[in-house]
């Protein structure tokens, strides 16, 4: 019985219970969340400890054997990926101490968010085709409420469209769990790895795959089925957002890379050709976007694609550098939407038209801005410079000249995109009458001032543009664990043998 | 009876995405109930249809027989109802306060989230 990987679950889910009964206690509800999420991160660290201490840690629920009782099984994709959303979570839990107004508190925005992560986490541990879905579920109705919390017009609209892509992917997955069950017999994914390559036609897997691409491919917002992602991410306060474009299409991005690396193994054309078209019109979208939100929602999109471009070379390296961009992109860009939330703030507008010279005001958060900003574009030596060359690299390596060109293109565009956005937010000189209006702008709602709150607001994003610096200097240990990951998804042998032990 | 409810759910299926398809909010929940349901129906009908038979080891025996009804995606089902219970009652609650706040249940008209701002002034 391996206690670790439990934690990850529980602590989330004993955090949402037990702030549920502080239900009209926020200050306790407060000190509760970041409680939980500390938890949740140290039980990422224990996790990873877990993981290079011996092998595959993986516990069968209730004691009934793989593959007739439910699995949850850590490989360090798993790990890896656990241990980022401790840090999300964490960073976002102190965050809405000040980011959230108390009108969304009073309504169990805590008990919201933290059964949320348990649900991420799940998805990411569960050895389970069919156990993902259900985790998917309860990811996806905490991610519903936390949308739609607060009822502005804007947050309803982005609902519906959130709620209505996500129950027809949610439907998809489904058929394409009972059609799997149907033909292999089995819901254990390591079972199914086995079995997959023994049924008889062929055809049938291939047309799963196709099912699974268009239902995470949906999730994880790649190139036909992004357009809900822009319309809904930018409704709902800073870091809500964050959490969401940091965390939740990464979940459909790791079960893209679970299912194609355990079921249907190999290169696939279709993912590289998804890829090129997702990296290249994302960031030219962004390009023409009014909204600071917009911009970063359509380029996290457009950074989907460097992952799903790993995935369809699948050469080690390629698979290396889709784990180490997948890394740096949940750091990055919860940092962006952290900062797009508190521009929101200080502005009270994410028109790009009409917020002007914050340098003046705002000089620490122009900095904090640069950095994540940087990294995105590839700039070394932050983090995003080694996932981009590592794929590069790849990419080259398998031939794949045209991919790599719109990996390339997709880069430069970003940098093009944020250095005018960062030019256009913080360095365009104020207009005479608004550097005086900007005195009188409207105040926080929040009673909460004074350095603490200062510290609440910008640390966590301070936190994640240190991680993405440390992430580019110290690239050799962080490409090392990739690399191990990469090995356990090229060859998932070691995985199949922890999840089924003695019981094949 | 299998080919009676293939038919079935490729209806519920087609039914399902012809009302997502129209503008109407209203039926875009009906259409997310009913692609549901085809999921369901799907599952029920891949686990194979048998009659009279138990899903249980005979007596004195070590293995299932050749014939055996597999109560798992019944299983599967129920959970997935359960789960589509809760996830439609949201959806209809979703759809009404929207219906107050937008005033509309045209889909069409609800452009709030992705038009830029001078264009709704």
């Amino acid at each position: 019985m391996n206690l670790c990987l439990l934690f990850p679950i529980l602590i989330p889910m004993t955090t949402g219970i037990v702030a549920l009964f502080f239900w009209n206690h926020l200050r306790i509800q407060r000190i509760i969340s970041i409680l939980g999420g500390a938890g949740l991160f140290g039980s990422g660290i224990y996790l990873l400890l877990c993981l290079l201490d011996g092998g595959i840690p993986t516990v069968q629920i209730g004691g009934w054997p793989a593959p007739f009782g439910i699995t949850l099984a850590a490989d360090p994709l798993s790990v890896v990926m656990v241990l980022l959303t401790g840090t999300v979570g964490l960073a976002v839990s102190v965050q809405s101490l000040t980011g959230i107004d108390s009108r969304r508190e009073a309504f169990g925005y805590y008990p919201l968010l933290h059964i949320m992560l348990m649900g991420v986490c799940g998805a990411f541990l569960t050895g389970d085709i069919f156990n993902l879905f259900v985790w998917f579920e309860v990811m996806l109705f905490a991610s519903f409420v936390l949308l739609e919390l607060g009822g502005e017009r804007a947050q309803l609209e982005g609902t519906v469209k959130y709620l209505a892509l996500n129950l027809v992917a949610s439907s998809l997955f489904l058929s394409a769990v009972g059609l799997l069950y149907s033909a292999a017999g089995t819901l254990n994914m390591a079972h199914l790895a086995q079995r997959i390559p023994e049924i008889d036609h062929q055809i049938f897997p291939q047309a799963m795959a196709m099912l699974f691409i268009v239902a995470f491919g949906l999730k994880a917002a790649i190139f036909p089925f992004f357009f809900w992602l822009p319309a809904s991410y930018h409704t709902p306060p800073g870091p809500v957002a964050a959490i969401f474009a940091g965390l939740l299409t990464k979940v459909g991005v790791y079960s893209l890379i679970r299912v194609f690396t355990l079921f249907f193994p190999g290169s696939s054309d279709m993912l590289l050709f998804l890829a090129g078209l997702t990296l290249v019109s994302g960031c030219l979208i962004a390009l023409v976007q009014t909204h600071v939100r917009r911009v970063f929602s359509f380029l996290l999109v457009g950074h989907i694609g460097y992952m799903i471009m790993g995935l369809g070379l699948f050469t080690p390296l390629a698979l290396a550098g889709a784990i180490f961009y997948l890394i740096h992109d949940i750091v990055d860009i919860t940092a962006l939407f952290l900062i797009s939330g508190l521009i929101q703030k200080i502005a009270g507008t994410e028109s790009i038209d009409r917020i002007r010279g914050l340098y003046r005001s705002h000089p620490f958060l122009a900095l904090l801005f640069l950095v994540p900003a940087l990294s995105l574009s590839g700039i070394p030596p932050f983090s995003g410079f080694w996932g981009k060359l590592i794929l590069i690299r790849a990419g080259l390596e398998a031939k794949a000249y045209v991919l790599v060109g719109a990996g390339l293109v997709a880069a430069f565009l970003t940098l093009w995109v944020l250095s005018a956005l960062w030019s256009d937010l913080f360095w365009r000189p104020e207009k005479p009458d608004e550097a005086a209006k900007a005195d009188q702008l409207p105040q926080e709602e929040r009673g909460w001032k004074g350095f603490g709150a200062e510290v609440a607001l910008y640390g966590p994003v301070a936190g994640l543009a240190l991680i993405t610096l440390l992430l580019g200097i110290f690239a050799e240990p962080v490409y090392g664990l990739c690399r191990m990951a990469a090995g356990h998804l090229l060859d998932p042998s070691a995985y199949i043998g922890a999840v089924l032990g003695g019981n094949p | 009876m299998t080919f009676l409810l293939a038919v079935a759910t490729g209806a519920l299926y087609a039914g399902g995405f012809y009302l997502m398809m129209r503008r109407s909010l209203f039926k875009m929940i009906m259409g997310v109930v009913l692609m549901g349901h085809a999921a369901n129906l799907l599952i029920f009908t891949l686990g194979g249809l048998v009659r009279g038979l138990p899903p249980y080891i005979a007596e004195g025996q070590k293995h299932l027989g050749e014939h055996f009804a597999d109560p798992l995606p019944q299983a599967l089902i129920l959970t997935a109802i359960v789960i589509g219970f809760g996830v439609n009652a949201f959806g209809v609650v979703l759809i009404r306060r929207v219906h107050e706040s937008v005033k509309t249940g045209d889909l069409d008209e609800m452009i709030e989230t992705d038009s830029p701002e001078e264009l709704l002034k």
